[in-house]
């Protein structure tokens, strides 16, 4: 099976960690994951301002490509992006007004009125995959691990994009329990990780990251599954200045969902990009025997 | 330049019998012979140039030219040398338009995009608008090339923006006011010099030139007066336009 894919510029860059295991994992499943041969930025953050039709090019522009290759489907594995592109999406298809002077701005494009399904990466293993086939396709079930699924906000925000209902989540539940590995919900999980705080307002960003990690340790997590690169940012990568500020607080290593996946189906470290993880999460791995084994 | 006349201009003659547009110069009417060039039409209107002229020859991006047509609000370019003008235009030229360049020590940095996004942070201010695609005079994928930047792909980027001629137009229509043509260049460094394979036959030619197997002609040329100069120039032997691929010239001293 081929699907459109939008991979996104922090998945190209920085989350090249989170781009590679899931393209390399998504293959083993029998699905090629085919990334749009056009694409710019999403846009990053959806506008909140009601006028600002601006900052819709970019995510409808993107939609466009999609139709251009023949196709009614999008692949997003990035939270923010599949945020971003799925609530443009949505205003494409419902506010006739808006679409109108969208298409009429965009004169060089064909005329686009939300005619893409926009899919997270999440979904589309559970509906377009299952976890029967995904679970029979395991090589190393993460036995033992267990892993504290962070949804943050753009999974679930708003109710209109939400990939599940926040109050009934089930999909990293259920990935984690096909991986072989035990779920540990906790009451952060769905808690916003500071988000751009953490550069504007470094202290605040700290301090919320300390809660949520606070959060997951005290339930037990040994790990943290995300699917966004700003709260794997925020949560990974910046947790060094958690630690330093609350001595209570251990280390815990942060993934991306793609990676454990691609781990579990036996693909080893090489697709992984592990390095840019922060510290810690390598020797997760070999401490549970989940890479000699492969 | 918002009070665009919306008349066109009537047809009239030269006294040599050909026939008359008008044009408008920065506001200013001027009646021209049909089928000129924007520039020789500036230069028939009494403009000399001194800047903004460049090769004549639609490579140089000197020239670079911003018009509009009467009833239509659309914002067209061109170059002056190429372009040719049309009854009713309204035009100004843009030689030259500010546009931040950084300053980098190419060989000291590695190929990470990073060191790009360093330098230039603004990109990510793209808001994917297009602007710059459309006013594009070699119809360059501005903001493809911008796009792929983002993501990375500098060979993409490399690719994308090749013919760029510079000419800046992009940057006077960015909104997210960056020097788009200097970013592409900077990818483009990184690319030739760090990404894509060294070539054997330019380390060969690098290596001649210094063990000194040219260094002979060079001295001859600099000893030359300007008549012995300009008659060497003028008895230079050409490569005929369809030589074969081994084709040599008959006097080969220097090769």
């Amino acid at each position: 099976m081929k699907i459109s894919y939008y991979p996104g510029c922090t998945l190209k860059t920085k989350a090249k960690n989170m781009d590679c295991p899931g393209v390399a994992a998504l293959n083993a499943l029998g699905v090629e994951l085919v990334e749009l041969p056009r694409w710019n930025c999403c846009g990053a953050v959806f506008s909140l301002a009601d006028d600002d039709l601006l900052h819709l090019l970019a995510p409808v522009r993107d939609l466009i490509r999609v139709v251009e290759q023949g196709d009614n489907k999008l692949v997003v594995a990035c939270s923010m992006c599949y945020n971003t592109l799925a609530r443009a999406n949505l205003l494409m298809r419902e506010n006739s007004e808006k679409r109108h002077t969208i298409n009429t701005f965009m004169e060089e494009e064909r005329d686009y009125n939300g005619e893409v399904e926009v899919v997270h990466l999440l979904s589309f293993l559970r509906d377009e995959i299952g976890w029967e086939k995904i679970r029979e396709s395991i090589k190393v079930p993460l036995r033992g691990l267990k892993i504290a699924p962070y949804y943050g906000c753009t999974l679930l925000r708003p109710q209109s994009v939400a990939i599940e209902p926040p109050e009934k989540r089930t999909l990293f539940k259920n990935l984690i329990e096909t991986m072989g590995a035990t779920v540990v919900d906790f009451p952060a999980s769905t808690d916003c990780c500071s988000s751009y705080q953490i550069l504007s307002n470094p202290d605040v960003g700290i301090e919320t990251v300390s809660k949520i990690l606070e959060s997951a340790e005290s339930w037990g997590a040994e790990a943290i599954v995300t699917s966004c690169p700003l709260c794997e940012y925020n949560l990974g990568k910046r947790q060094e200045d958690a630690l330093r500020k609350h001595d209570k607080l251990k280390a815990l290593p942060t993934f991306y969902f793609t990676q454990l996946l691609a781990i579990a189906l036996g693909l080893g470290a090489e697709v992984c990009n592990f390095e840019l993880n922060h510290n810690g999460v390598i020797r997760l791995m070999e401490s549970k025997k989940f890479l000699t084994a492969a | 330049m918002n009070t665009t006349d919306t008349t066109k201009g009537e047809s009239r003659e030269t006294t040599s019998g050909k026939e008359l547009v008008s044009i408008f110069v920065m506001g200013k009417k001027y009646e021209i012979p049909k089928n000129l060039t924007i520039m020789k039409a500036m230069e028939y209107a009494g403009y000399k140039y001194i800047r903004g002229c460049g090769c004549r020859g639609g490579i140089c991006g000197a020239c670079g030219t911003v018009y509009r047509k009467p009833g239509d609000y659309h914002i067209y370019v061109g170059l002056a040398c190429q372009t040719v003008v049309e009854d009713g235009m309204y035009l100004t030229q843009l030689p030259f338009f500010p546009a931040n360049r950084a300053t980098y020590n190419l060989e000291a940095m590695g190929s990470d995009p990073e060191e790009v996004y360093k330098k230039y942070p603004e990109l990510f201010r793209c808001v994917a608008c297009n602007a710059c695609t459309k006013v594009c005079p070699m119809d360059i994928s501005v903001m493809d090339y911008i796009s792929a930047i983002k993501q990375g792909d500098f060979e993409k980027a490399t690719e994308l923006s090749f013919d760029c001629i510079q000419c800046g137009l992009c940057t006077v229509r960015c909104m997210g006011e960056m020097s788009q043509y200097h970013i592409a260049q900077m990818v483009r460094r990184i690319t030739g010099s760090k990404i894509k394979p060294e070539s054997s036959h330019l380390k060969t030619m690098v290596d001649n030139i210094k063990t000194g197997r040219y260094t002979r002609a060079i001295t001859d040329i600099k000893s030359m007066s300007e008549d012995q100069l300009r008659k060497v120039y003028q008895a230079r032997e050409m490569e005929p336009s369809e030589a074969p691929e081994d084709w040599k010239p008959a006097d080969n001293t220097y090769l």
